[in-house]
C-alpha cells in the first residue's frame, strides 16, 4: 500500500532574499533576509537575540512575545518583512521593575517561558486594560508555563502593578 | 548566618529575566547547518522510497540523510542503550526500512538555513508499505504480559510478593470499596523545544550542546553509538528550559545532529517541532483495578492493585504504579500486580512523578470511597491506618512526618469546616467539594562525585557534571557548599552542566539534591582535610589540629583561638589552587535497616458548576515532609509547580490516541491542554519539620515529585465530595459533571 | 513552510482580484507553516491606507476589516454601545493574538479539525475525497448542527457569534465592483463542498463590517465553555442580546458557536421568545428549538445538552451583565 501526503506540495521557486531595516530595542538593524522568515527566526537565527524564545512556532505558548510598537505580540506568526518600521522591543532591549519582581517571587523555574511573560506582562501594563487579579490572570493566559510557576508570576505582575489584589 | 535554609533568590535569575541565559539552540556559531526532521506518516510498515530530488533541489540543501545513506559501520543494540535505557533494544534512528510508531524520524534534511532545512522537509515525498498495527490499550488486554527484567528493574522493583490471603481476606471484610481507574497517555511537553547544537571541533572532536537531563549519560551514548573516545565527546547543557524526565534519555535529535556533523564535518543544529515532541517517550496510558477491604473501625486489611500500562514492541519499560499501597497503609493482605501491553508506540518513558502519580490517583479514590462508605472523614481515615513502618519493606522509615502534615495540613486549609455529605455545600451556583489525599515518593540517593577547590583568590568553587532543568540546583548546591565552610554565596561558585565535570547521574527522581548535595560534603570533607594538612606545614598554631577541632568560616579555618586566611594556605601551597574530589554515596549498611519516603498531603477546594459541570480547583494545600529543605523558596516552587501539574494531570491533560490511524491526534500546544494562568488559584504550600538523621549527611529527601502525587486524587475526590459523581478517568472532563 | 514572496499593498485596488492577503497572519502563517496551504506572495494588506478604523456611520458603527481584534474590542464605542462583541472578541485567543489578529481575518479563520491540522490525515476539507478522519475518529470538539456526510468541522471564531448575534453587514469589494452581505449568508455550511467556508470569492476582499444601530448594550452575555479557562477555543459558546420591558422580552438574539460550521442562530427560537417572560422555562422553551435537529457523534453528544443548558444560563447572565466574569466563564 502507498500512502502519501494529502496536501499538495509546491514547486520549489526562487524567491530572492531583500534587504531590510528593523528598528530593534532602538537600534537599526539592517538585514538580508527570505520573505518567509519569521520575525521569531530573524531575531534568533539572524541577529542572535535569542532572548526571545521558541516555545511551539504556531501562536499557542507566548514564548516569542515581543512588544511591536507598544503592543505586545507574538513573533513566530508575523514574518521580519511585515515588521519594516515598527519598533520592536525584545528582553534584551527591556530594563522594567518586573524583572526583580519575577526573581523576588520565584516566578519561574527553567525560565524558558520567562521573556515571553515579561514581555506580556509589560505589554498588560501598558495596555492598561484590566485590573482584578483575574483579569490579569486571563489576559496573560496567552503564556503557557509548563513548570508550573503561574501564581508567583501573577504574585509578580500584581505587586508591580499595584492595587487591588482580589 | 548559614545558607542552607535561607530562601535565596535563584542565583541564574537575573540571566533569565534579561534573556541572556543561553538555552541548547542559542549558542552563535559561525558556518551553522541547520536540520530539520522528516517524521514518518505511518504507524507500522516499511519504507519503500524516498523521493528526495525536489528537496535537493532547494537552494541551501546539504545534504538528505536517510537509512540509505547515513554513515555508520555494523552498530549493535547495546550500543544504543544509555544508562536510563529500559529491558530491551533501544530505539535506533534512520537505522533501517522499518517504521515502528508513528512520527518516527525517517529522514534528517540539513541545509544552510533553518528555512531551506524547513522547506526541503516539506517536499521530501515517501511510499511505504503499510502493515497493520495496535495502538489502543482498552482493546488489547488480552496481549498483558509481565515485563522483562533489566538493569532498569534495579531502580524500579516489580511491586511486592503477596501477603497473607488477599481474596479470603477481602470476601470477609466488612467494607469493600473497588475501582478501574482509566489515565490517559501524557507527553511532557517542556516548553522549550529538544534541540542539539553540535559543534565539530576537528579530528572527530565534539561539543555537544545538548537539552537534556544527563550529560554524561549523552557523552557515553555518543560515545559508544558513534565509536569516539569519551574524552572527545563534551556534552554542555547549563540552561534547560523544562525536561520533567524528558530529557533523562538522549533524544533522536541528539542522534542526528551528531550524525550529520561527523559526517559533513561541520557545525549541526537539530531542533525538533513541537508536534515532533510527541513522538518520543510518554507517560503510558494505563488501567488500574483496587479492591480494598476494611473493618468496621475501618483499618485496612486487604488492599488488591493491579495495573496493565503500555510499552513499545522494543523496550519494557515499567514504572511503580502498584508498590505504593502497602508501603503507606499496613495490611496482612496483599496482593499487587503488574502488567505490560506491547504497543506500536514508542517506548513510554518516566515523565514526572512516574507510577506514582497513576497509582496513587487509584489508592487515594478507593481509600476515599471508603471513608464515604464507612462514615468516617477521609482524614481520620488515614489516621486510623497510619504508620511509620513500611509494610511492603517490612522496615521501619527513617523518618515520617506524615502525621504533621494531615494535621497542620488539615488546620491550616480549612478541613474541619467540611460537612460531610456529598453534595451538601455550595457557593452561588457552584457546588463546594473538599477532598483531601496523601502522596509518598521514593527518597532516593545514587552516587556522584564532586569537586572541591580553593582558588588562589581564596574563592570556592565546587564542580559537579549535573544539570539544572529548573529546580534551582544551582542554588541550592551553592548554599550547602558555601554552609560547609561557612562562607558567603558570593564567595562560592558551582560549575555544572558539563560532562567535563565530574561524574553526576541522571537529573531526575528527586534525588538530585540528596546525591550531588552529599557529594559535596564528602569533597568538601576531603578539602578540609587537605587545608590543614598544608596549614600545618607552615603554621605552628595548626601543628597539633585535628581534623575534628577545626571550624571554618568566612575564608578562615579556625582551631582554637588561632585562625588562618584561606589565602594564607594557599600562599602556602606556593599560590596554587587546592582542590579534591571525593565520592559522595548513601550508607547502604546503615540505610539497609529503613526504608526511605517522603510523604504529604493535600487539601483541595473545588467549585463544580451546577447547571454546567465547570470545574474549579479554587483552593489546594499541600503539605510536605521531606526532610530538611535546603532552600524553601526554590522548594516551594517545585511543589508549586507539581500542584499545577496535578490539576493539569486530573483536569485536562492527555494525548488523544486515533487508534484507526495510530497516531496522536493533538501534537501542539493548543489542543493538548495544560493549565493556563486563569486556571491556578489559590495554592498553598506547608513544610512541616522533619528531621532525619539517617538519610543522609544533611538529612535531605527531595521535593520534585511529592508535588503530583496527592493532589491528583485529593482534586477527585473533591469532586466527588461536591458533587457525588465518581469519576476515575483521568482527565476528568466537565461534561461528565453536568446536571442531568 | 513553502517558499513565497512579498509585496505590501498601498491601496484596495492593489489587491482586490488577487491573492493571497496577510492581515494578522495569526492563521494564515500558521497554516503555511504547517504545510496546510500554500502561496507563491504574499500580499500584505496591513499597509493599505484605509479601513483600519472603527467609525461612526448613519445607521450604525462601521468596524475597518483592518483594525485589530483588541483595537476594536477595547474602543470605546464598542466598548458602550456593543459591549457583547468586545465580550466575545477578548474570550477568544490570547492577548498577543488579539493584538495581532484583524476584524477581516478573524472571520476567515479555518477550523481547528484535528485532522484538517494534520496533513497526513484523510480529510476532505483540506484534501476533497480523502475522506473525513473525524466522523468516525476522534470528535469532541466537532460539530452537532449542519453537518454533511463529508465534514462535521466547526468554525472558531468568536467574534463571529457576537456579530451574528448582531446582525452584522459585510461590505466586500471586487474587481467587479461593492458588494455587500449579511452575516447570516456569509458562512456556509459544508455540505458537499467541505473545502469552502464561506461566500467570500477569491480575489474578493473584504473592507468593513457594519454594526446595526441595535447594540443591546444593556441586557447582554457571551458564555464560552472550554476544556481550559482561557486561550482554548470553544466546544459551545453563546452570545445572548436582550431587549426587555419590564421582564418582557421585546427583542432578542441568540446565537450558538462551537457547535456548526457557521455561527448557528435559528429565529425561530428568537420569535418564541419575543413578548414572553424572560425566564428560566422560556429560554429553556427557546433552546429546545434551536438545538433541533442536533445529531452528536461518539464523542460530542454531550454538546446537545451543553448547549442547551448553556443557553439557559447565558441568557440568565445578559438579565444582569455584571455577573459576567473574565474568560467569558460561567457566572460565579
Ligand atoms: C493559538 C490560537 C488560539 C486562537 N484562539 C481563538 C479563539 O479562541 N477564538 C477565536 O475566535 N479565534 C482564535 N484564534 C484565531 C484568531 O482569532 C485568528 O487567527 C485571527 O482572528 C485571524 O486574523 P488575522 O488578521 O491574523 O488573519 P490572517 O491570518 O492574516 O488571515 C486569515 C485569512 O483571511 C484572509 N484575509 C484577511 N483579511 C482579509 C480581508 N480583509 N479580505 C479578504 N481576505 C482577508 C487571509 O488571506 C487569510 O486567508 C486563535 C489563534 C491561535 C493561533
Ligand atoms: S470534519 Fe471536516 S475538517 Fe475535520 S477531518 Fe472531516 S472533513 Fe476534514
Ligand atoms: S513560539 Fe510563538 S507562541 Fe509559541
Ligand atoms: S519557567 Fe519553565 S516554562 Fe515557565
Amino acid at each position: 500500500m502507498e500512502t502519501e501526503s494529502f496536501t499538495k506540495t509546491h514547486q520549489a521557486t526562487t524567491v530572492t532574499p531583500r534587504t531590510i531595516t528593523l528598528s530593534i530595542n532602538g537600534q537599526q538593524h539592517a538585514l538580508t533576509i527570505l520573505p518567509y522568515v519569521s520575525l521569531l527566526d530573524a531575531l534568533r537565527e539572524y541577529l542572535d537575540l535569542t532572548g526571545t524564545k521558541k516555545g511551539c512556532d504556531h501562536g499557542q505558548c507566548g514564548a516569542c512575545t515581543v512588544i511591536c510598537d507598544g503592543k505586545r505580540i507574538i513573533s513566530c506568526l508575523t514574518l521580519a518583512v511585515m515588521k519594516e518600521g515598527a519598533k520592536i522591543t525584545t528582553i534584551e532591549g527591556i530594563n522594567h521593575p518586573i524583572q526583580q519582581a519575577f526573581i523576588d517571587h520565584d516566578a519561574f523555574q527553567c525560565g524558558y517561558c520567562t521573556p515571553g511573560q515579561i514581555c506580556s506582562a509589560i505589554g498588560l501594563l501598558e495596555e492598561g486594560k484590566v485590573k482584578s487579579r483575574e483579569e490579569v490572570k486571563d489576559s496573560m493566559s496567552g503564556n503557557l508555563c509548563r513548570c508550573g510557576a503561574n501564581q508567583q508570576i501573577i504574585d509578580a505582575i500584581m505587586q508591580v502593578k499595584g492595587g487591588d489584589n482580589e | 548566618m548559614t545558607q542552607i535554609g535561607q530562601p535565596i533568590s535563584r542565583l541564574e535569575g537575573k540571566l533569565k529575566v534579561t534573556g541572556a541565559a543561553k538555552y541548547s539552540g542559542e549558542y552563535k556559531v559561525p558556518n551553522l547547518l541547520y536540520g530539520y526532521v522528516v517524521s514518518s506518516a505511518i504507524t507500522k510498515g516499511k519504507i519503500i522510497k524516498i523521493h528526495t530530488e525536489s528537496a535537493e533541489k532547494i537552494k541551501g540543501v546539504v545534504k538528505i540523510f536517510t537509512h540509505l545513506n547515513r554513515p555508520g559501520k555494523a552498530w549493535f543494540d547495546m550500543q544504543y542503550a544509555d544508562m536510563d535505557a529500559p529491558p530491551g533494544a533501544s530505539f535506533r534512528p534512520l537505522h533501517n526500512d522499518e517504521i515502528k510508531f508513528n512520527g518516527q524520524p525517517i529522514a534528517l534534511v540539513v541545509a544552510e538555513t533553518f528555512e531551506a532545512a524547513r522547506e526541503g522537509a516539506s517536499m521530501i515525498k515517501v511510499d511505504y508499505q503499510e502493515t497493520k498495527f495496535q495502538t489502543d490499550l482498552h482493546s488489547n488486554l488480552a496481549a498483558a504480559r509481565d515485563a522483562k527484567k533489566g538493569m532498569a528493574t534495579l531502580l524500579k522493583p516489580p511491586p511486592p510478593k503477596p501477603t497473607g490471603d488477599f481474596e479470603k481476606a477481602y470476601a470477609e471484610s466488612d467494607f469493600k470499596a473497588s475501582g478501574e481507574f482509566i489515565h490517559s497517555t501524557e507527553h511532557h511537553n517542556p516548553m522549550e523545544l529538544f534541540t542539539t547544537t553540535t559543534l565539530y571541533d576537528g579530528k572527530g572532536k565534539l561539543t555537544i550542546y545538548d537539552k537534556t537531563q544527563g550529560t554524561i549519560n549523552c557523552q557515553l551514548y555518543v560515545g559508544n553509538v558513534f565509536g569516539l573516545h569519551f574524552k572527545n565527546v563534551r556534552v554542555v547543557s547549563p540552561f534547560v528550559g523544562g525536561a520533567f524526565g524528558s530529557g533523562l534519555r538522549p533524544q533522536y535529535q541528539l542522534f542526528l545532529s551528531v550524525m550529520a556533523a561527523l559526517d559533513l564535518k561541520r557545525h549541526v543544529r537539530v531542533t525538533l517541532d513541537r508536534s515532533q515532541m510527541f513522538s518520543f517517550g510518554h507517560r503510558p496510558q494505563t488501567i488500574q483495578h483496587t479492591r480494598f477491604g476494611a473493618t468496621q473501625e475501618g483499618k485496612i486489611t486487604a488492599l488488591n492493585h493491579t495495573s496493565v500500562a503500555e510499552t513499545s514492541q522494543f523496550e519494557d519499560y515499567t514504572e511503580n504504579v502498584t508498590n505504593w499501597s502497602s508501603m503507606m497503609y499496613p495490611a496482612d493482605n496483599t496482593l499487587f500486580e503488574q502488567k505490560l501491553v506491547s504497543l506500536d508506540v514508542n517506548s513510554p518513558m518516566d515523565m514526572r512523578a512516574p507510577g506514582g502519580s497513576t497509582g496513587l490517583h487509584a489508592i487515594e479514590a478507593t481509600m476515599d470511597e471508603i471513608s464515604y462508605k464507612l462514615n468516617i472523614d477521609p482524614l481520620e481515615l488515614r489516621l486510623i491506618n497510619y504508620s511509620t513502618f513500611n509494610n511492603a519493606e517490612k522496615k521501619p522509615y527513617s523518618s515520617k512526618e506524615l502525621k504533621a502534615c494531615y494535621l497542620q495540613g488539615a488546620e491550616k486549609f480549612g478541613w474541619y469546616k467540611r460537612s460531610p455529605q456529598p453534595r451538601s455545600m455550595s457557593r452561588g451556583q457552584k457546588l463546594v467539594g473538599y477532598g483531601m489525599a496523601t502522596g509518598i515518593w521514593d527518597a532516593m540517593q545514587l552516587p556522584a562525585r564532586a569537586e572541591a577547590i580553593i582558588t588562589k583568590d581564596g574563592k570556592l568553587h565546587v564542580k559537579s557534571a549535573v544539570t539544572d532543568i529548573g529546580v534551582g540546583t544551582l542554588t541550592v548546591m551553592t548554599q550547602i557548599a558555601a554552609d560547609e565552610f561557612g562562607l558567603n554565596m558570593e564567595d562560592v561558585l558551582f560549575f555544572y552542566g558539563d560532562s567535563k565535570l565530574p561524574f553526576a547521574p541522571i537529573q531526575g527522581g528527586s534525588f538530585t539534591t540528596a546525591t550531588v548535595g552529599t557529594a559535596i560534603v564528602f569533597a568538601s570533607k576531603a578539602l578540609k582535610k587537605k587545608l590543614l594538612k598544608i596549614a600545618k606545614t607552615s603554621n605552628e598554631a595548626f601543628k597539633k589540629a585535628e581534623i575534628e577541632e577545626v571550624t571554618f568560616k568566612n575564608g578562615m579555618m579556625i582551631y582554637k583561638d588561632c585562625s588562618i586566611s584561606f589565602l594564607e594556605i594557599i600562599n602556602t601551597n606556593k599560590d596554587k589552587p587546592i582542590r579534591t574530589t571525593n565520592f559522595g554515596y548513601p550508607h547502604a549498611l546503615k540505610l539497609r535497616k529503613y526504608a526511605r519516603a517522603v510523604h504529604s498531603a493535600s487539601f483541595v477546594e473545588v467549585e463544580v458548576d451546577q447547571e454546567l459541570g465547570t470545574i474549579k480547583v479554587t483552593r489546594a494545600l499541600t503539605a510536605v515532609a521531606a526532610g530538611r529543605i535546603i532552600n524553601p523558596k526554590t522548594a516551594r516552587s517545585q511543589v508549586l509547580g507539581g500542584m499545577v501539574w496535578s490539576i493539569s494531570k486530573a483536569l485536562m491533560e492527555e494525548t488523544i490516541m486515533d487508534a484507526q490511524l495510530g497516531k496522536y491526534i493533538n501534537q501542539s500546544f493548543a489542543e493538548y491542554h495544560i493549565p493556563v494562568h486563569a486556571d491556578i488559584n489559590e495554592l498553598d504550600v506547608l513544610f512541616v519539620q522533619e528531621d532525619d538523621k539517617i538519610i543522609n549527611e544533611l538529612g535531605i529527601k527531595g521535593v520534585g515529585e511529592v508535588g503530583l502525587v496527592a493532589m491528583p486524587p485529593a482534586i477527585a475526590n473533591a469532586i466527588y465530595h461536591a458533587t457525588g459523581k465518581r469519576i476515575n478517568r483521568f482527565p476528568i472532563h466537565f461534561d461528565e459533571l453536568m446536571e442531568s | 513552510m513553502n517558499n513565497f514572496d512579498y509585496q505590501k499593498a498601498a491601496t484596495v485596488s492593489d489587491v482586490v482580484g488577487k491573492s493571497t492577503f496577510v492581515a494578522g497572519g495569526t492563521n494564515l502563517i500558521d497554516l503555511l507553516k504547517y504545510n496546510l496551504t500554500n502561496a507563491a506572495t504574499l500580499i500584505d494588506i496591513n499597509t493599505i491606507g484605509e479601513h483600519h478604523d472603527i467609525l461612526e456611520i448613519e445607521d450604525g458603527v462601521r468596524l475597518g476589516a483592518l483594525a485589530t481584534n483588541a483595537d476594536t474590542a477595547y474602543h470605546p464605542i464598542i466598548e458602550q454601545r456593543y459591549p457583547l462583541l468586545s465580550r466575545a472578541i477578548l474570550a477568544g485567543a490570547s492577548a498577543q493574538i488579539r493584538n495581532m489578529a484583524t476584524n477581516g481575518g478573524n472571520l476567515l479563520q479555518r477550523t481547528r479539525c484535528y485532522y484538517f491540522y494534520d496533513p497526513h490525515a484523510p480529510c476532505n476539507k483540506r484534501l476533497p475525497g480523502s475522506g473525513c478522519s473525524a466522523i468516525n475518529g476522534y470528535n469532541r470538539n466537532m460539530a452537532i448542527l449542519g453537518t454533511s456526510e463529508n465534514c462535521i468541522a466547526v468554525f472558531p471564531s468568536d467574534m463571529s457569534i457576537a456579530l451574528s448575534a448582531l446582525d452584522a453587514i459585510i461590505n466586500i469589494k471586487s474587481e467587479d465592483g461593492e458588494r455587500s452581505v449579511d452575516f447570516a449568508d456569509f458562512h456556509r455550511l459544508p455540505g458537499d463542498t467541505p473545502p469552502i467556508d464561506n461566500n467570500l470569492k477569491p480575489g474578493e476582499f473584504i473592507t468593513s463590517i457594519d454594526l446595526p444601530l441595535k447594540g443591546f448594550a444593556k441586557n447582554y452575555s457571551y458564555l464560552k465553555l472550554r476544556d481550559r479557562a482561557s486561550y482554548a477555543f470553544a466546544l459551545v459558546s453563546v452570545a445572548t442580546g436582550l431587549e426587555l420591558d419590564g421582564d418582557t422580552i421585546r427583542d432578542v438574539r441568540i446565537t450558538l458557536g462551537g457547535v456548526s460550521h457557521k455561527p448557528w442562530r435559528v429565529k425561530d427560537a428568537e420569535h418564541y421568545l419575543i413578548g414572553k417572560k424572560a425566564d428560566r422555562e422560556n429560554f429553556s422553551a427557546a433552546a429546545d428549538i434551536i438545538l433541533q435537529g442536533a445529531v452528536g457523534f461518539a464523542h460530542n453528544t454531550f454538546k446537545i445538552k451543553l448547549a442547551k443548558k448553556a443557553i439557559v444560563r447565558n441568557c440568565m447572565m445578559a438579565l444582569d451583565p455584571s455577573t459576567q466574569l473574565p474568560g467569558a466563564q460561567p457566572s460565579a
